[in-house]
C-alpha cells in the first residue's frame, strides 16, 4: 500500500508538468504576443500594465526560459494580478471557492440521498413499471441541458409561482438581517441552483447504481445469503448494496471536471459569484492571468480528484490489492 | 430481437437530418428576417413557435439551428474519432515507448475540464463555427483512443493477426485491414454519445455568447434571449430547449441500441 501511494504521488509530477505545458501552450496559441492581444481586446490596458505583463511572463526571453520562470512563479502560488482590478489572482480565486464548494457539496449529498435508494429500488424491481418510468426520466434528464432546466425552473418557481428569487446570492437588504435571517436568505437563494445541480447529477448515478446492483444481485454470495434464510432487506442492503456502492467513491472523484465545467454556465445563469462565474468573467474580459490560473487550477483539481478516487477505492474495497 | 432504442433513435435523427438538409425549403420564413410589426408574438397559425424580440420567426430559426448543431456535432466527433483511432492504434499496436508517450499525453489531456479548456482557447481565438468544431475535436479524442487501444491490445494476440504477421503482411496493412475494423465497435457507441456531448457543449458555449455568433441562429444562442424574456415569452425558452432535448435523446437512444448489439 505504502509503495503504491509513493508511486502514485511520484506519478503526479509528469502530469503536473503536462498540465502546465498545455496551459502555457494556450497562452502562446494566439498569434502575436499575448500582451498585444490583450491590448487589442481590452483597450483599458495601459502601457504600464502591458510592460508589467511582459515582465511577469518574461516575454522577451526564449520560450523554454519563459516556461520555467512561469513554473517557478506557479510554485510560489504567484499567479500575477488581474487586469480588471489589479488584485492578485490567487486572492480573487480563493474568495470565490467557498460558494462553489457549498453548492456542490449540498447537491452531492442530495444526489447520493436520492440516487442510492432509487438505484437499489429499480434494480430490485428491474422490468417493473416503476423501473421503466425512471429509465425514461433518466434519459430525459441526460438529454436536457442544465441551463435549460435552470431556465424552466426559474420560469416556474420564481416567476409563475413567485416562491424563489431568480438569481443572485443575497437580498438587497442582506446586511441588515439578523444572523438567522441571513442563513435563511442564503438558503432561499441557493435552493434553485442546488436543485438544478442535483437534477443534473442524480440521473447518471441512479443508472450506475442500478446496473451495479443488478450485477451484484446475480453473484453467488447473494444465493448463499438467500439460502441461509436472510430477509430480503438484509440481502439487499447488507450484502448486495455494499458491493454495488463501492465504485461510487470513484465516480465522485471523477465527476470533478464535469462539476467545474458545469459551474461556469450554472453560476452565470444564477449570478452566483463562484469560481465558474469568475472564469466566465475572465474569459469575457480577456483577463489573461486569471484565465491561465483557472485553467491550471482546473487541471490540478481534476488530477487530484482522480488520485483520491483511486486511493479511496482501494481503501474501501479490501479485494483490491496494490501490487507492483 | 427488437431493438426499440436503436429504431427510435435512428428515426429521430433521420427526421432531424432531413429537416437540416431541407432547411431553406421547409422553413416558413427567412430566419434572419426582422419584422418590427411582429415582436414577441406567441405561437399562432402564422408563427407556429412564435417570434423573438426582433420579430424573427422562431420555428425558422430552430430549423436552421438544427443544421448548425448537427454539423458541429458530427464534424467535431469526426475529428475526435479520426485522431483517436490513429493515436489509439499506434499506441496499441507498437506498444512500448509509443504507447507510453501517447497514453501519458491522453492522461494529461483528460486532466482538464473540457469546458474550461475550450473556454480558455475561445478567449484567445475568435469564436466561430470552425473553431468550435476543431477545439471540441482536439479536446475529445482521448476516449476513442483509449477504446481502440484496449481492443487492439487484445486482438493483437489473436490467431488471425498472428497468421497475418506470419505471411509477412505489413504493419500498416494489419492495422488498417484487420485491427481497426475489428476494434471499431465500442468506438461507434462512444462516438454516438460524443455527438450528443458535442452538441450540448456547443449549445452551452453559444448560450454564454462564446459559441456560434449571431446572426447565425443556433439553439444555444436563441436561448440567450430566453433569460431576458423570462416570464414574458415562454416559447423562446421552451422550443429551442425541446429541440436540444429531442436531438440528444435521439443520439443517446442510438448509442443505447448499439450497445445492445455490440454487447
Amino acid at each position: 500500500m505504502l509503495s503504491y501511494l509513493i508511486r502514485r504521488l511520484l506519478g503526479i509530477i509528469p502530469l503536473l508538468l503536462g498540465i502546465t505545458i498545455i496551459s502555457f501552450a494556450i497562452i502562446h496559441l494566439a498569434p502575436g504576443k499575448p500582451t498585444q492581444i490583450e491590448q487589442a481586446f481590452n483597450p483599458k490596458v495601459s502601457q504600464e500594465v502591458r510592460l508589467r505583463l511582459e515582465k511577469l511572463y518574461g516575454l522577451d526571453k526564449p520560450l523554454h526560459i519563459q516556461y520555467i520562470n512561469w513554473l517557478v512563479k506557479l510554485g510560489k502560488f504567484d499567479f500575477g494580478r488581474s487586469f480588471i482590478d489589479e488584485r492578485p489572482v490567487a486572492e480573487k480565486i480563493l474568495e470565490r471557492i467557498p460558494i462553489t464548494l457549498t453548492i456542490n457539496i449540498f447537491s452531492l449529498i442530495l444526489v447520493l440521498l436520492i440516487a442510492i435508494p432509487l438505484g437499489v429500488k429499480t434494480a430490485v424491481k428491474a422490468g417493473s413499471a416503476f423501473d421503466h418510468a425512471l429509465t425514461i426520466l433518466v434519459f430525459l434528464l441526460f438529454a436536457a441541458p442544465t441551463f435549460w432546466l435552470a431556465l424552466l425552473l426559474m420560469q416556474l418557481l420564481s416567476i409563475q409561482l413567485g416562491w424563489l428569487p431568480i438569481s443572485g446570492l443575497k437580498s438587497l437588504d442582506f446586511e441588515y438581517f439578523s444572523f438567522g435571517k441571513k442563513i435563511l436568505d442564503l438558503a432561499h437563494h441557493l435552493f434553485l441552483p442546488i436543485l438544478v445541480s442535483t437534477l443534473g447529477g442524480f440521473a447518471g448515478l441512479t443508472r450506475y447504481i442500478r446496473s451495479n446492483m443488478i450485477d451484484a444481485l446475480k453473484q453467488p454470495y447473494i444465493y448463499t445469503a438467500r439460502a441461509k434464510g436472510l430477509s430480503q432487506e438484509k440481502v439487499i442492503y447488507k450484502h448486495a448494496l455494499r458491493n454495488a456502492i463501492l465504485p461510487v467513491v470513484t465516480i465522485i472523484g471523477l465527476s470533478i471536471p464535469g462539476l467545474l465545467g458545469g459551474s461556469v454556465i450554472f453560476e452565470s445563469i444564477f449570478a452566483i459569484p463562484g469560481i465558474g462565474r469568475l472564469f466566465y468573467e475572465a474569459v469575457m474580459s480577456r483577463d489573461y492571468p486569471l484565465i491561465m490560473a483557472e485553467v491550471v487550477l482546473g487541471g490540478v483539481l481534476t488530477m487530484l480528484g482522480n488520485l483520491i478516487a483511486d486511493i479511496a477505492y482501494g481503501y474501501v474495497d479490501p479485494r483490491i490489492k496494490y501490487k507492483r | 430481437m427488437k431493438n426499440t432504442y436503436l429504431i427510435t433513435g435512428i428515426a429521430i435523427i433521420s427526421i432531424l437530418s432531413v429537416i437540416a438538409l431541407l432547411a431553406p425549403w421547409i422553413s416558413p420564413y427567412d430566419p434572419a428576417m426582422i419584422a418590427q410589426d411582429s415582436l414577441l408574438i406567441p405561437p399562432s397559425a402564422k408563427h407556429w413557435m412564435g417570434t423573438d424580440s426582433l420579430g424573427r420567426d422562431l420555428l425558422s430559426r430552430i430549423i436552421y439551428g438544427c443544421r448548425i448543431s448537427l454539423i458541429i456535432g458530427v464534424i467535431a466527433v469526426g475529428i475526435a474519432v479520426f485522431l483517436g483511432v490513429i493515436l489509439g492504434s499506434l499506441s496499441g499496436f507498437y506498444g512500448r515507448f509509443m504507447d507510453t508517450l501517447i497514453m501519458r499525453f491522453a492522461d494529461i489531456m483528460l486532466c482538464f475540464p473540457t469546458f474550461f479548456l475550450i473556454l480558455a482557447v475561445v478567449a484567445f481565438l475568435e469564436p466561430s463555427i470552425i473553431n468550435i468544431m476543431v477545439i471540441i475535436g482536439l479536446t475529445s479524442w482521448m476516449g476513442p483512443a483509449r477504446l481502440i487501444r484496449s481492443e487492439i491490445l487484445s486482438l493483437k494476440e489473436r490467431e488471425f493477426i498472428q497468421a497475418e504477421k506470419a505471411i509477412g503482411a505489413s504493419s500498416a496493412r494489419i492495422i488498417m485491414r484487420h485491427l481497426i475494423p475489428n476494434a471499431i465497435g465500442p468506438v461507434l457507441v462512444n462516438a454516438t454519445l460524443g455527438i450528443a456531448g458535442a452538441i450540448l457543449l456547443e449549445t452551452g458555449l453559444s448560450f454564454l455568447g462564446l459559441g456560434v455568433q449571431p446572426p447565425i441562429p443556433s439553439w444555444g444562442n436563441i436561448l440567450i434571449e430566453a433569460k431576458s424574456t423570462l416570464g414574458i415569452a415562454w416559447w423562446i425558452t421552451v422550443f429551442p430547449g425541446l429541440a436540444i432535448l429531442v436531438t440528444i435523446l435521439g443520439f443517446n437512444f442510438i448509442a443505447e441500441g448499439l450497445k445492445k448489439i455490440i454487447g
